[in-house]
C-alpha cells in the first residue's frame, strides 16, 4: 500500500465531501421551508405567500443543483478511490446506497423538476404535494447516506467471509436500526434546518436593513425564527443522544473529545476547557464540571467512562487475539477444508481488523514483535487535541443558535423585526452554521481514524491501488472545478437576492405582460 | 429465515436488473446526452437553443438518477466490478464526473443573465457535457468487451495496469462512437416528439437521419471486430454458479472469439443484435418519414437492443482481465451474498413500480410539444 496514495485519496474525500455538504444542509432545511410556505398560501390563498414559496424556492434551485452534482462525486468515489473499501464492505454499505437512489433521489429529482415548471400546470394542492414530495426525498436520501455512515461508525449486522476475503451482512435489520445512524441522522437534518433558518433569517433582515421587500421579509421571518428555534433546540438534544450512542460504541472517540487520558472514578466530569497534551498524555489547565460526562454518556451515576489509556491496553489484548483469526484466514487461503483453521477463525474473528492494523508496522502481522504490536495499539488514539476543540467550538455554536432564535423570537413577538441591532446580528450569523456543520463532520470522521470502519478495516488498507500523480491530478481538477462552481453560485445567489421577490408581472418593461400570472389570487 | 431464491437465480436476476439498469439510464439520460450534443448544430438564435434546452429542462434531474442508481445498484449487487471497474477507469471517470456536474448547472444557471457571452460559455458546456458522457460510456464498455488490465492478489485486492490513453483503443473507439451516434438518434427521436415543427425540427431530422446510418455501420464494424480480434474469455472444468464470490476458485483462459460461443450455443439471441439494427433502420424511416413516434420507438429499441448484444455475447463474463483472465469478473464470481441480493431484490421490486409511477405521472403533466412562443412568454422556462 502506497502510504501517499492513502493520504492524498483522504485529502480529496475530505475536500469532496465537505464542499458537497456545502450545499446538502439548505438543501434539508428550505425544503421543509418551503413546504411550511405553501401550505400558508394553499390555507390562506394570499399571493404573498407565493410570491414568498418561488422567491426560496428560486434560492433553493440554484443550492440544489450544485448538491446534486457534487453528490454524484461521492457515490462514484468509494469506487475510484477507495476500490478496495469497496469489495471488502459492498455487501453491506452498498445497499443503502443502492436503496437512497431508488427511494429518496428519484423523489426528490423528479419533483423537483415539476416544483420549478409546474406552478401552471398543476393545482395548489398538487404543487403543494410535489413541494412535499421534494422535501420528503432529500430528508430520506439522508436517512440512507447516514445508515451507511453509521455502518462505519458502527459495523452492525455483519461478519467476515473468509471464503470471499470480505464482510457480509448477515442481520440487515440491524444495519437498519443501527442506534449510531439513528441518532446521527436526527443530529444531522436538525443542523440542516438551523441552517436554513439562519440563512433565511439573515436575508430578510437584509432586506429590512435596506427597507425593501417589508412584507416579504418580515413573513419569511416568523416561519424562520419558528421552525429554527424547534430545530436548534433538537439539534443539541439530539447531538446529546448521538452521545450516549457513542458510549457503547466508539468509547476511544468519547474519550478523545473529553481529552480523557485515565478512566477516572464515576461519574465522571465534562471538561469544559483545557490544553490537552499528546505526548504527556494529560491536559493542562483543565476546568471541569462535575459529574456531568458520567450523566451525559452513561444516563446512570454509576457507569463508567473509559479513558485512554485503559483502551490503548484493551486494542493490544484485541490485536493478539486478531492475530489468530489472520492466521485462521491464511491458512484457510490455502486450504478451504481446514476445519481446525475454520474453528480458531470463528473464535477470534471479531478481532480480525485489529491485526491488520499492525499491516503498516509489518507485511506480514504474524511476524510482528510485542513492541510493534503495542505501538499498533497506541495508533487507535485519533487526533485528540483536534477533536477536543472542534467539539467544543461545534457544541458551543449549537448553544449560542438556540440563544439566537429565542430573541428571534422575542424580537418578533415585541418589535416585529425593528431592532436593527437585531438585524444586524441576523446577517453576520448567516456563516455560522455551516462552520459548525462542517466542524461536526470533521469531528465525526477523524474521531474514527485509524479506521474506515471501526474495528473492521484500517484505512490505510482501503484505498485503491492508485499512483500519486493520478490523485493529483484529480485533486486538482477537483479543486478547480469546484472553486470555479463555487464562485459562480455565488455570485448567482447574491445576484438573485439582490434582485428580490420579484415576479413577472412586476415589470412591465422586462420580456411580455402575462395577464395569466397576475390574475394568481382570484383563483 | 430461509432465503426463497437460490443463489444461482439471484445472481442472474441481478445480471438482468443491471441490463435494465443501464437500459433505463440510456433510454431517459441518453436522450439528454444526444440532445446537448445536437444543440450547436440545430438551434442557431438563443430563442432555437431555448427551445431545445428546454424540451428536456423538467426530466434531466430525475434521468440523471438512473445514472447514480446504477452505481449503487453495481455497488451493491456487483462490489468487485464496482471496486475494479471504476478505481481502474480512474481518470476517465474523473471526466465524466467532471461534465456530469457542470451540466446541471449548465441547464440550470444559462438563464440566469440575458447576457450573450455567457450564455455562449454555458451552450459550449452543455455540448460539451452531453457529448463527453457518451463517448465515455462507449469507451468503457468497449473496453469491458476487450478486458481491462488489471490482476487481484491472494486478498482479492485489484491491481490496475492500463493508463487513459490505453483506454482509447480502435476498437473502444468505435464503440464509443456508436455510443455517440446512438443517443444523437435517440435525442433526435425525441426532439422531433416534443418541439413544435419549424426550423428547429427539420435540421434535427437532417442530423438524426445522418446519425442513424453512421450507427449502423459502426454496429456491423464493431460485431466484425468482435468476431475477428483478439476479445473473449472461457471458463474452464466446471463451476457451481452457487459457490462464493471469489475469483480464484474457478479456471478461466483467454480465448479469441469466445464473444461468439453464446450465439452458437443459442442462435435465438441473435435477436439481441438484429433488434438492435432494427431498432437504428425503424428510427431512420420514422426520420425520413416525418413520423415522430416511430423514430423515438425505434431509437429505443436499438438502446435496447445494442445494450442487450454487449451482456448476451458476454455471459456470463461481466469484466473480463486482459492481463490476467484468472482474474475476470463473472456472474458466478462477483456478486454480492445471497443474503444481499434477496434483500436488494426485495427493495426493487417494491420501490422500482412506484418510480415508474410517479415518474409517468411528472411526463404526463408535461406533456405535449413545446413552441417559440411558450419561450417568449412562461417565465418559468429557462
Amino acid at each position: 500500500m502506497d502510504l501517499a496514495v492513502v493520504e492524498l485519496s483522504r485529502f480529496q474525500f475530505a475536500l469532496t465531501a465537505m464542499f458537497h455538504f456545502l450545499f446538502v444542509p439548505l438543501t434539508l432545511g428550505l425544503s421543509f421551508l418551503l413546504v411550511i410556505m405553501e401550505s400558508i398560501y394553499v390555507m390562506t390563498g394570499r399571493p404573498i405567500w407565493r410570491r414568498i414559496t418561488r422567491f426560496w424556492g428560486k434560492l433553493f434551485g440554484i443550492n440544489f443543483v450544485l448538491g446534486v452534482g457534487t453528490g454524484l462525486t461521492m457515490e462514484f468515489e468509494f469506487g475510484t478511490n477507495w476500490a478496495y473499501y469497496s469489495h471488502y464492505v459492498g455487501d453491506i454499505f452498498g445497499a443503502p446506497l443502492a436503496i437512497e437512489g431508488l427511494m429518496a433521489f428519484f423523489l426528490e429529482a423528479t419533483f423537483v423538476g415539476l416544483m420549478f415548471f409546474g406552478w401552471e400546470r398543476l393545482s395548489r394542492v398538487g404543487h403543494l404535494a410535489v413541494t412535499f414530495c421534494v422535501a420528503l426525498g432529500t430528508n430520506l436520501s439522508a436517512l440512507w447516506i447516514l445508515i451507511a455512515n453509521g455502518w462505519m461508525q458502527n459495523p452492525a449486522g455483519s461478519t467476515f467471509n473468509p471464503d470471499t476475503m470480505r464482510m457480509e451482512v448477515t442481520d440487515f435489520s440491524a444495519v437498519i436500526f443501527n442506534p449510531v445512524a439513528q441518532a446521527k441522522f436526527v443530529h444531522t437534518v436538525s443542523a440542516g434546518y438551523v441552517c436554513a433558518s439562519v440563512f433565511v433569517l439573515g436575508i430578510s433582515a437584509w432586506f429590512l436593513l435596506k427597507g425593501r421587500w417589508v412584507a416579504v421579509a418580515k413573513r419569511s421571518m416568523m416561519v424562520a425564527a419558528a421552525f429554527g428555534l424547534a430545530s436548534s433546540l433538537s439539534v443539541v438534544v439530539l447531538g446529546d443522544e448521538s452521545g450516549y450512542a457513542l458510549t457503547d460504541n466508539q468509547k476511544m472517540k468519547l474519550a478523545a473529545i473529553e481529552a480523557m487520558w485515565h478512566t477516572e472514578p464515576a461519574p465522571a466530569g465534562l471538561t469544559l476547557f483545557g490544553i490537552p497534551d499528546l505526548a504527556t498524555h494529560t491536559t493542562r489547565y483543565e476546568l471541569k464540571l462535575p459529574f456531568v460526562l458520567g450523566l451525559i454518556s452513561t444516563r446512570s451515576l454509576t457507569g463508567q467512562v473509559i479513558g485512554i489509556s485503559e483502551l490503548v491496553l484493551h486494542a493490544d489484548e484485541r490485536i493478539h487475539s486478531g492475530l489468530i483469526a489472520y492466521d485462521a484466514v491464511e491458512r484457510l487461503k490455502v486450504n478451504r477444508g481446514d476445519t481446525t483453521a475454520r474453528m480458531a477463525f470463528e473464535l477470534h474473528k471479531a478481532d480480525l481488523g485489529y491485526a491488520m492494523l499492525l499491516k503498516r508496522q509489518v507485511a506480514d502481522p504474524r511476524q510482528a514483535t510485542d513492541a510493534q504490536i503495542l505501538e499498533a495499539a497506541r495508533d487507535t488514539i485519533p487526533n485528540v487535541p483536534v477533536m477536543f476543540w472542534l467539539f467544543r467550538l461545534m457544541a458551543g455554536l449549537g448553544f449560542l443558535f438556540i440563544g439566537f432564535f429565542a430573541l428571534a423570537f422575542y424580537c418578533a413577538s415585541v418589535c416585529q423585526f425593528e431592532r436593527r441591532w437585531f438585524l444586524r446580528i441576523a446577517v453576520a450569523m448567516i456563516p455560522l452554521p455551516w462552520i459548525a456543520i462542517e466542524f461536526g463532520w470533521v469531528l465525526a470522521e477523524i474521531g474514527r481514524q485509524p479506521w474506515a470502519v471501526e474495528g473492521v478495516l484500517p484505512t490505510f488498507l482501503a484505498a485503491s491501488s492508485l499512483t500519486v500523480p493520478q490523485v493529483w491530478a484529480t485533486i486538482a481538477g477537483f479543486t478547480t472545478l469546484y472553486t470555479v462552481l463555487a464562485v459562480i453560485e455565488i455570485r448567482l445567489m447574491l445576484a438573485t437576492i439582490r434582485k428580490g421577490p420579484v415576479e413577472a408581472g412586476d415589470h412591465p418593461e422586462s420580456e411580455a405582460k402575462r395577464p395569466a400570472f397576475a390574475a394568481v389570487p382570484a383563483e | 429465515m430461509a432465503i426463497p431464491l437460490d443463489y444461482e437465480t439471484l445472481r442472474l436476476i441481478w445480471w438482468v436488473l443491471l441490463g435494465v439498469l443501464l437500459i433505463g439510464f440510456a433510454l431517459t439520460d441518453g436522450y439528454d446526452l444526444g440532445v446537448a450534443t445536437l444543440l450547436p448544430f440545430i438551434a442557431r438564435s438563443d430563442e432555437e437553443r431555448r427551445l431545445v434546452i428546454n424540451s428536456v429542462a423538467p426530466h434531466w434531474e430525475g434521468h440523471q438518477v438512473w445514472l447514480i442508481l446504477g452505481g449503487g445498484a453495481i455497488f451493491a449487487a456487483w462490489p468487485f466490478v464496482y471496486a475494479v471497474s471504476f478505481s481502474g477507469f480512474y481518470l476517465a471517470m474523473f471526466l465524466v464526473l467532471a461534465t456530469l456536474i457542470v451540466r446541471p448547472l449548465a441547464f440550470k444557471y444559462r438563464s440566469k443573465h440575458a447576457d450573450a457571452a455567457w450564455r455562449a460559455r454555458w451552450d459550449w458546456a452543455l455540448f460539451v457535457s452531453g457529448l463527453v458522457p457518451a463517448l465515455v460510456f462507449g469507451v468503457a464498455v468497449g473496453n469491458v468487451l476487450a478486458g481491462a488490465p488489471f490482476r487481484l492478489d491472494a486478498d482479492l485486492r485489484s491491481h490496475y495496469e492500463g493508463s487513459l490513453l490505453g483506454l482509447f483503443s480502435p476498437f473502444a473507439l468505435v464503440a464509443g462512437l456508436l455510443s455517440v451516434a446512438m443517443l444523437v438518434v435517440h435525442g433526435a427521436g425525441w426532439l422531433m416528439m416534443k418541439v413544435e415543427q419549424g426550423p428547429v425540427w427539420q435540421r434535427v431530422r437532417r442530423f438524426g437521419a445522418i446519425a442513424a446510418v453512421v450507427a449502423v455501420a459502426l454496429f456491423g464494424l464493431g460485431g466484425l471486430m468482435i468476431g475477428h480480434g483478439a476479445m473473449g474469455v472461457r471458463l474452464l472444468g466446471t463451476l457451481d454458479p452457487a459457490g462464493p464470490s471469489n475469483p480464484h476458485y474457478a479456471m478461466m483462459i483467454a480465448a479469441p472469439g469466445a464473444w461468439l460461443d453464446n450465439y452458437v450455443r443459442h442462435p435465438l439471441l441473435l435477436a439481441a443484435p438484429l433488434a438492435g439494427v432494427t431498432g437504428f433502420l425503424f428510427s431512420l424511416v420514422g426520420i425520413r418519414w416525418r413520423h415522430h413516434l416511430a423514430a423515438f420507438a425505434g431509437s429505443s429499441l436499438a438502446i435496447i437492443g445494442v445494450i442487450a448484444t454487449v451482456g448476451v455475447s458476454m455471459f456470463p463474463f461481466i469484466l473480463p482481465s486482459s492481463i490476467d483472465a484468472g482474474s475476470s469478473l463473472t456472474v458466478w464470481n462477483a456478486s454480492s451474498s445471497h443474503l444481499t441480493l434477496w434483500i436488494m431484490l426485495v427493495v426493487t421490486v417494491i420501490l422500482l413500480p412506484i418510480v415508474l409511477a410517479y415518474t409517468s405521472w411528472a411526463f404526463k403533466v408535461m406533456f405535449g410539444r413545446i413552441s417559440l412562443a411558450d419561450i417568449r412568454t412562461n417565465p418559468d422556462f429557462y
